[in-house]
Formats: C-alpha cells, sequence, structure tokens
C-alpha cells in the first residue's frame, strides 16, 4: 500500500517587494505511514503552513513532489479530495449560516448523508449549538465546528492546520481528546502546532521545522531519549548542608542559590532516594528533557513559541 | 472493488457536480438573505433615491412660479393663478430681500409701459422659468392690445404639443437611470466585498479542497447575484409603476437580460476592486469611488442631454450610460429589443474584458 503522504524536495520562495527572497520551503522531504499522527512543530515562520498547503495541494511548489495516498494533489480531482479532511488556519464558513446549515452544506459537498452531518456534530459537542449562527460561535466552538466539516465525508487523511492556536487551555485539552479519537478510528492526521507539549502529547512522531527546513524527524520519546540529556532535580534551600549538597552531586553539576539547590543527574533514581532519605524533600520538582531541549539541541536556538 | 468506465465516473461526476451546484447556490442564497445590509443596498437604497429625485425634479415644473409685485403690476391682472403666485412688496429691497431667501423666483416692477423682471439668482432654474412665463404673460397682453387696435389683421400663434410620446414625466427617466445604478451598486459592492472576505475567512480556499470545483462555487456564487438582480428589478419596477406612475411598455420584461447583462459588466468591476483592495472599507471605498462619478456621467440621475459636453463624452466609455439608456428605450419608449443591440453589443464587449482583465491580473494565492 502507498504511503498516505510522500514528500519529496520541495521549494517555494516568496519574493516580496520589500522583504526580498524569502525561502519558506527549502527542501523538506518526509513520509507519513497510514494511521500516523504525524506532528510538524515549529515557531510562527518556520513555514509549517505553506508546507500544508503545498501537500494539500493548495499552492504550488517551486519544484519538488508531492504524493497523497499514493497520487498527485495537482491537478484537483474529487477522487482525491473526496478522501482528505482538512482544516485551515481560518475557520473558513459559508456566512450567515448556522453551525447545523454549515455542516449540511459541506456533507452534501462531499456526498455524505444529512445523518452523518448531525453525528460529526455530535461528537464534535456542537450538538446543542446547531442553530447558532457560525459568527456567535466561540473560538473554540468553531474550530471544533471547522473540525467537524473536516471530518464530515469520512476521509482518510485528516490535516489540521493550528487547530488548537488562540484557546484556552481547556478548550485546547478537549480538542486534544477529539484529535486522539480522530487517529483511534484509524484515520491518519497530520497536524502543525507551535506549542511543543502538544506534539508531545499527541504525535506518534514529529518533524521539526525551522526557517523552511525539516531539522529533525522522530518520536518524541526518541528525541528526548537521543539527547541524553541529566534530568533536573530541585529542592528548596536550606534542608542540605553545603558538604552533603557536594556529596550528593557525586560530581555532576548542581547550582545552589538562597532559595533553592538545582542537581542535574544521570542517576535520578538513586538522587531522590537519598533525598527522601534525608527528609529533604520540600520544594521538591524533577524536570526531565522535553522537546524544549531538543529544539534548542536541533537548531541551536532557543525556543519561542 | 469494482472499476468504473470513463462513461460512469464522467456521468457520476456531472450529477454530483449539479447537487454541488444548488447546495452551494443554497448556502449562498440564504447567507445573502440573511445579510441586512445587502438587502438595504440593493433594495432600499435605489427606492430612496428615486423617492429623492422624483420630488427634487417634480416639484420645479408643475408648480405655480412665485412672483413678488413692487407696487402696482398691472400686467399681472390678467395672469392665470395656476401659473402665477403672486404676493406684492412695498419696495424693490424688500422683494429682492425674499429671493434671496427662497421665498420668491422672480420680481417685477412696472413703469409705465416697461416691465422690468428681476429673476432669482438664488435658484436661478425657477427663476429662468418665472421669467419665461412673465415675458410670455407681456406678448400675450400685447397681442390683445395690437388686435384691439388692428382687427382683421392674423396674429400667429403657438400651440405646444408634449413630445417623447406624451408626458415624459420625471420618473420615466429618472426610474431606468436609478435602476441602472442600483443593479451597478449591487454588482460592484457586492463581489468586491466577497472577495475581500474571502481572503479574510478562506472560504474559497477551503471549497478548492473539497470534491466540489472552483467552477462549481463560484458559478453558484455569480448565480445568486443574477437571481438577486431580477428581484431587485422586479420590486423596482413594481413600486415605480404603483407607486410613483412609471408607464410601463410591453417590451418591460426585455428589461432581465438588460440587467443580467449590466450585471455581469458590473461584477466583473467588483472582482478587479476586490483583487486591489485588502479590507472591506477599502472595498466599499473603492467600489464607491468608481460607481458615484459613473452614475453621473452616465445620465442615472440627471438627463444626459442637460449636462455639459465633456460629461456626454467621458459617459461613452461606461457601461451604466448603456444599461441606462436600453433600459429608457425598451421600458419607457417601448422600443423593441432589436433596438438596443449597440447597447447591448458595448455591455457584452465591456464584460468580457473587464472579465478577461480581472482573470489576468488577478492574485489567486490571495484568497
Amino acid at each position: 500500500m502507498d504511503a498516505a503522504i510522500e514528500v519529496a524536495d520541495l521549494r517555494k520562495t516568496y519574493r516580496g517587494r520589500r522583504t526580498g527572497e524569502i525561502r519558506a520551503v527549502d527542501g523538506v522531504s518526509f513520509r507519513v505511514e497510514r494511521g500516523e499522527f504525524f506532528g510538524i512543530l515549529g515557531p510562527n515562520g518556520a513555514g509549517k503552513t505553506t508546507t500544508l498547503e503545498i501537500v494539500e495541494g493548495l499552492r504550488k511548489p517551486d519544484s519538488g513532489t508531492v504524493r497523497l495516498l499514493g497520487r498527485s494533489p495537482w491537478p484537483h480531482s474529487p477522487e482525491l479530495t473526496g478522501r482528505l479532511g482538512v482544516q485551515l488556519q481560518a475557520s473558513a464558513f459559508f456566512e450567515f449560516l448556522t453551525a447545523r446549515e454549515q455542516i449540511e452544506t459541506f456533507a452534501e459537498l462531499y456526498g455524505a448523508t444529512k445523518s452523518r452531518a448531525a453525528e460529526m456534530l455530535d461528537l464534535v459537542g456542537l450538538a446543542e449549538h446547531a442553530n447558532v449562527r457560525c459568527e456567535k460561535l466561540s473560538g473554540g466552538q468553531q474550530q471544533r465546528l471547522s473540525i467537524a466539516c473536516a471530518l464530515v465525508g469520512d476521509p482518510e487523511l485528516v490535516f489540521l492546520d493550528e487547530p488548537t492556536a488562540a484557546l484556552d487551555p481547556q478548550a485546547r485539552r478537549n480538542l486534544w481528546d477529539l484529535m486522539r479519537s480522530i487517529n483511534a478510528e484509524g484515520r491518519t492526521v497530520v497536524l502543525t502546532t507551535h506549542y511543543m507539549e502538544e506534539a508531545e502529547a499527541l504525535c506518534d512522531r514529529v518533524a521539526i521545522m525551522d526557517a523552511g527546513k525539516i531539522r529533525a524527524v522522530g518520536t518524541p520519546a526518541g528525541f528526548v531519549r537521543d539527547l541524553d540529556a541529566p534530568t533536573k532535580v530541585t529542592v528548596a534551600a536550606g534542608q542540605l548542608s553545603g558538604e552533603r549538597v557536594r556529596e550528593l552531586a557525586a560530581g555532576e553539576t548542581v547550582n545552589a542559590d538562597e532559595t533553592a539547590v538545582v542537581f542535574e543527574t544521570r542517576d535520578p533514581r538513586g538522587l531522590l532516594t537519598a533525598l527522601a532519605s534525608d527528609g529533604a524533600l520540600e520544594g521538591l520538582s524533577v524536570r526531565t528533557a522535553n522537546l524544549e531541549d531538543v529544539f534548542l539541541h536541533v537548531t541551536g536556538r532557543e525556543w519561542r513559541g | 472493488m469494482s472499476l468504473d468506465t470513463a462513461e460512469v465516473r464522467a456521468e457520476r461526476a456531472e450529477r454530483s457536480g449539479s447537487r454541488a451546484y444548488l447546495s452551494l447556490f443554497k448556502a449562498l442564497g440564504r447567507g445573502w438573505i440573511r445579510d441586512r445590509s445587502q438587502i438595504f443596498f440593493t433594495i432600499l437604497l435605489p427606492l430612496m433615491f428615486m423617492v429623492l429625485l422624483a420630488s427634487v425634479f417634480g416639484s420645479g415644473d408643475t408648480a405655480a412660479s412665485r412672483i413678488v409685485a413692487v407696487g402696482d403690476v398691472a400686467v399681472l391682472d390678467g395672469a392665470d393663478p395656476d401659473a402665477f403666485t403672486v404676493v406684492e412688496a412695498f419696495d424693490l429691497d424688500e422683494a429682492l430681500a425674499m429671493m434671496r431667501d427662497g421665498d420668491a423666483d422672480a420680481a417685477v416692477v412696472q413703469d409705465g409701459a416697461t416691465v422690468r423682471i428681476y429673476p432669482s439668482a438664488t435658484n436661478s432654474t425657477s427663476g429662468a422659468i418665472a421669467e419665461g412665463k412673465l415675458s410670455a404673460l407681456v406678448d400675450d397682453v400685447n397681442v390683445e392690445v395690437l388686435s384691439a387696435a388692428a382687427p382683421g389683421e392674423p396674429v400667429l400663434e403657438t400651440e405646444v404639443e408634449e413630445a417623447d410620446g406624451g408626458a415624459l414625466r420625471p420618473i420615466q427617466y429618472l426610474a431606468p437611470g436609478i435602476l441602472a445604478w442600483g443593479v451597478a451598486i449591487s454588482g460592484v459592492f457586492g463581489a468586491a466585498g466577497t472577495i475581500v472576505d474571502w481572503k479574510r475567512d478562506k472560504l474559497l480556499r477551503r471549497l478548492r479542497l473539497t470534491p466540489a470545483s472552483v467552477r462549481t462555487f463560484l458559478g453558484a456564487k455569480v448565480s445568486v447575484n443574477l437571481v438577486v438582480a431580477v428581484g431587485q428589478t422586479a420590486v423596482f419596477l413594481a413600486v415605480a409603476a404603483l407607486g410613483f406612475g412609471l408607464q410601463l411598455s410591453a417590451w418591460t420584461w426585455f428589461a432581465v437580460p438588460l440587467v443580467l447583462l449590466g450585471t455581469l459588466a458590473f461584477l466583473a468591476i467588483g472582482v478587479v476592486i476586490g483583487g486591489i483592495a485588502q479590507t472591506s472599507p477599502a472595498a466599499a471605498g473603492l467600489s464607491n469611488l468608481v460607481t458615484m462619478p459613473m452614475a453621473f456621467v452616465s445620465g442615472a440621475f440627471y438627463p444626459l442631454a442637460l449636462s455639459p459636453e465633456w460629461v456626454q463624452a467621458i459617459s461613452y466609455l461606461s457601461p451604466m450610460r448603456y444599461l441606462n439608456e436600453a433600459l429608457q428605450s425598451v421600458v419607457v419608449y417601448g422600443e423593441p429589443p432589436s433596438a438596443v443591440l449597440p447597447q447591448i453589443g458595448f455591455l457584452a464587449a465591456f464584460a468580457a474584458i473587464v472579465a478577461l482583465v480581472s482573470w489576468k491580473t488577478f492574485k489567486f494565492d490571495e484568497l
């Protein structure tokens, strides 16, 4: 079976009158298997959306090839678009229609039934808002309606472009559950995000993108493991003598000030046991390396999501 | 899995294409009906203009001229009270003050055999009309005097017949012009506003990723605009006929194809504007910048024959002129469609050229 997505050496350069040449996408290649939850992670302006739009077939690349479910997105073919579900950054709705009318119109375009439309509205938790005009829905509700419209055609491959941007933490968690369930039904999901924790929580594999290039591709856990970074263990100051701190550090890095002592250890289990037996667990926090450290490592730049 | 033949697939695509067209037409039509500002601009605003202009142009030629007689003006004794309303003033200064305030159209002083007329400069049109009527009155009195002195001598008389196929009341030339303007603003504002909306909400981009084709979607959008234009024309002509006494000719139905063609031309202009503008206020401003001057140089609000020559010259470039002329010919004068073929030809050519320009210059990436 063909891969869900195969992308080889995409390039796209914008030439602005004032900005000069911008290489929005600069030699991007990746492959997404069927059923995978694939994330494209990067700061704003990294080229995620442009990459996604080229893959979807909305933009033509200057060079490079795209295969979606084994075929090219160019030219537009109903056979292919009928198998795709797309949620764009802007919530693209017909003006002055209610949530139900909106999704029923999309259902008709995909040749799906009204009951399928109602089912999707229910799935995203908007059944009771079915008769509310789209412009009156909250940001989170609009995003969920947008995702419902993407799912109404029973797609094999779903593209979600920063669906949780500008949502409050609770609404974001709700969307995470929804996205997990979409993937659990066997659909391939491609998500762009600039939230580290979102990529870590949802994606099977993540491509880290910066300045138009993919810097690394892998699983979130694999990235962290490969980084082989020490675990940071912090306790409140004043519980340990200076001598005991040096003893526990055992030659590894330790930073102490008036408020806290921070150990960087490769043996967190041994250190935590010792701290527990000393009764020095006040203000304890343990932080392992995460994708933020991975980003710093692969791009040489601090993460500013 | 069975393999479809090419014909089966083509047939299915066609069937789903027309279904997609219908659902898009329904969605866009619903949106239009619920948008109060659209109803205002396409239906109410042209009607408001008709009320306003009909009362402005309608009052001038029916009302009696208001004359201020300074002292004793014998010539006014025989004046027809339907044609003149006469008030008396103590002296000329008082009369002139009344004219400056707009309370009188002319002042008259009679000094023996000399009738001195002071037409109003404040309201020069009414002043000129009053001056003409007073001169005619003086002539009539002279004719009477001369006839009495030389009975049997033949006298030349004028008879005035109303031309232009009977009484051409202001509504007869105003209605087609305002309708043409109404069609123009709904076409230009509608297309420009829609495109700016698409730039913001990316609806077109989203629809490109459904099985429906962009052509189907644009076709549905233009269809909604055409249906709106026909509805707008029907409402406007009905109100003009029933409320303002517009006499509709037997060829009035031909206004429908004319309005459809005009709408295509104005939609094309709107697409060009929508391509340039980035925000809704910019689109509205540019649309005004195009449609307002166009209305004034096209005889929509004011008869072209009374406009300066340079305005008449510019008007040949305006599609509104041709729509206005064609509507006037078939709706008011009852001329057959064959009489407006040149106008139809120009409108079609204009629509085609502007559509081609907008297609070539349009930045589809922005949508």
